[in-house]
């Protein structure tokens, strides 16, 4: 930004300069391990998504789970005459199919909770910065109280009141994650807020909530899609632990947490794949969400340019 | 020529943990249609607080103590926001020092402008969008349909500074303050935006308020001067008249300082001591302690007297004899 001189003449004005979304992605694919991270991250988007037209059996039809297949080692053939590349599980379950339905659950229960608590948070947290005074103070000590508990004793708290499915487990997830969203999103405001370009568009004479929402919003952007990320990756996480916990989701419907759990009895006795399978499937999401995340924080932060 | 702007008696003070800072302490000038004012003074002289006062953007623990601010007769000094919100950006309008800062990163060119119609006007977009092209053709910029599609960041600080000055313009408002607008541009860009915001002033008859700490931009372009120093205004007449027979003592010590090629080799003259602590203001002149003509007279506060049709606070003024006219 700094070699563009203020001597530039007309010509030269008008090549054609790269919008920031071009230079953020090229900035972006740099980095080998984030390209591999984002392709893999998309494979595994896509498994999810095509789940039901991909696998041989749909883990949560009872009507299609043989308990006489249960326990079979990868590669044996099934009753219904398909073979399970990885194994099938305690209940019979085909743990191909099982991990991708998995990670449907998993993902929307991620990213569900990762893009609600992102709008409250934002919101109080932009609210926080404008307001200032006794509303932000009341605000930011309600915030550091929630972050003084570990977020998952909070989830694992209110899944235990709540009961199991899916929409509690999200709900649980928002409430424990909002908070790092509302400090993320006031601390970059309070420094936009005091930025001489708000300044400009009071003299401008635009109104209040077009200058919050327009102008310092889009700039606090960078950070919030840098925490949405590894949050949602830790959510994801989090929803694993709940249900390896017994609290999160039920045993009809296996999440990858589910059935981590569920081999975990046979683990000592040979059959690895029960657990292990699922077990990579969760390391492989939430790490290539990670790596995502890194680099996004790299690219997004001005400080770590070169 | 009818006052556009008349600031009388006002004062900005801030009420700091540390004491009272008069930051502003009792101004008076006016503008009139289509001149341009020079408010010239160093670091911490009030010069921005004054201009931030007439727009009513002072922030707590700073206020507006006493004063009247009269724009188009009617006293904004306290007005509510609402009211000062309906006049900024539409009949008063600022451009700022640094023209990197004031433009959003995020937002292009046309989206700036056009809400800045949009806000205190009810157009279409496509009419707002034509103004703000005309606008951008009108300060200068080449090719100004492309100019509206970039980002703040694909344009050279000149550019910038004349998207600013085109936006300021927009509404066409009666009153512009210019806060140290050529301060962060090399001396080129300086001269050429100088050049479009005096063509703009004339073409518009808009009131200009300048400010800046540079007597040399302003000798080219404001009618008249206003000097300040420590929260007052010392001296303030014609431009031609200030700068050729300055009676302060301090504007003798702000001209006297500048570089200038026929005095290669010689020291360059500095007015001794340090800008005042606002704080700890001395009880007489605030120039005082710095000032080489300072009498037993200086340990009271002078007041403003008229002298040679200028406005002047100062016991003993320099080359009077010479700037009679």
């Amino acid at each position: 930004m700094t070699d563009m001189t203020s001597t530039s003449t007309p010509a030269d004005m008008t090549a054609k300069v790269e919008t920031p979304f071009q230079s953020f992605r090229s900035e972006f694919f740099e980095s080998k391990i984030a390209t591999v991270a984002l392709g893999l991250l998309g494979v595994i988007i896509l498994l999810a998504v095509l789940a039901p037209w991909i696998t041989p059996q749909n883990p949560y039809d009872l009507g299609q789970v043989d308990v006489m297949d249960g326990r079979l080692a990868p590669g044996s053939e099934a009753f219904a005459g398909y073979t399970m590349w990885l194994g099938s599980d305690g209940a019979g379950r085909d743990l191909y199919s099982a991990i991708l339905y998995g990670l449907r659950i998993s993902l929307t229960v991620g990213v569900a909770s990762g893009v609600i608590a992102l709008l409250i948070g934002m919101t109080i947290g932009l609210v926080a910065a404008y307001a200032g005074g006794r509303i932000e103070a009341i605000i930011m000590r309600i915030v550091d109280l929630q972050l003084s508990f570990p977020a998952s004793l909070v989830a694992l708290m209110l899944v235990a009141a709540l009961g199991k499915g899916v929409d509690k487990i999200i709900l649980a997830l928002v409430v424990a994650q909002w908070a790092y969203y509302a400090r993320t999103v006031r601390a970059t405001a309070l420094v936009e807020r005091n930025k001489e370009y708000v300044e400009a568009a009071q003299c401008l004479g635009l109104s209040r909530a077009r200058i919050v929402f327009r102008h310092i919003l889009p700039n606090c952007m960078a950070p919030l899609i840098v925490v949405g990320t590894v949050q949602t990756a830790s959510a994801i996480s989090l929803e694993a632990t709940l249900s390896f916990l017994g609290v999160g989701l039920p045993q009809t419907e296996p999440s990858l947490g589910v059935l981590i759990a569920n081999g975990f009895e046979y683990m000592l006795s040979g059959r690895y794949w029960i657990s292990i399978f699922p077990g990579l499937a969760l390391l492989l999401t939430v790490v290539s969400i990670n790596l995502v995340g890194d680099q996004l924080r790299d690219v997004l932060n001005p400080r770590m340019k070169k | 020529m009818t006052a556009v702007l008349e600031v009388s008696g006002l004062k900005t003070h801030f009420f700091t943990r540390g004491g009272v800072v008069k930051a502003v302490d009792g101004v008076d000038f006016s503008v009139a249609r289509g001149e341009i004012m020079g408010l010239v003074g160093e670091s911490g002289s009030g010069k921005s607080i004054t201009g931030f006062s007439i727009l009513g953007l002072i922030d707590p623990p700073g206020r507006i103590v006493e004063g009247a601010i009269r724009f188009n007769g009617e006293d904004i000094a306290q007005a509510s926001q609402q009211r000062l919100a309906g006049l900024r950006g539409n009949r008063i309008s600022m451009i700022f020092q640094d023209p990197m800062m004031t433009l959003n990163p995020v937002l292009r060119i046309d989206t700036q402008m056009i809400e800045a119609i949009l806000a205190h006007e009810k157009v279409d977009r496509r009419t707002a969008w034509e103004r703000s092209r005309d606008a951008l053709g009108l300060v200068g910029i080449p090719s100004p349909e492309e100019r509206l599609r970039a980002y703040p960041h694909q344009l050279s600080g000149g550019m910038r500074q004349r998207v600013a000055i085109a936006t300021a313009f927009l509404n066409k408002p009666d009153l512009v303050i210019a806060d140290e607008p050529t301060t962060a541009l090399d001396v080129t860009i300086q001269a050429q935006i100088i050049y479009e915001a005096q063509k703009l002033t004339k073409h518009t008859g808009t009131a200009m308020v300048w400010i800046t700490h540079d007597l040399a931009v302003v000798a080219g372009l404001a009618d008249r001067i206003s000097v300040m120093y420590a929260g007052r205004i010392v001296e303030q007449g014609d431009t031609d008249d200030v700068i050729d027979h300055p009676l302060h003592p301090y504007t003798v010590g702000l001209l006297g300082s500048v570089p200038s090629a026929n005095k290669r080799g010689a020291r360059l003259y500095q007015i001794e001591g340090m800008t005042p602590n606002m704080l700890a203001l001395p009880d007489g002149c605030a120039f005082g302690p710095r000032c080489g003509m300072r009498t037993a007279a200086c340990a009271a506060q002078p007041d403003v007297e008229d002298v040679a049709e200028r406005r002047l606070r100062c016991f003993n003024p320099q080359g009077l004899a010479e700037a009679r006219p």
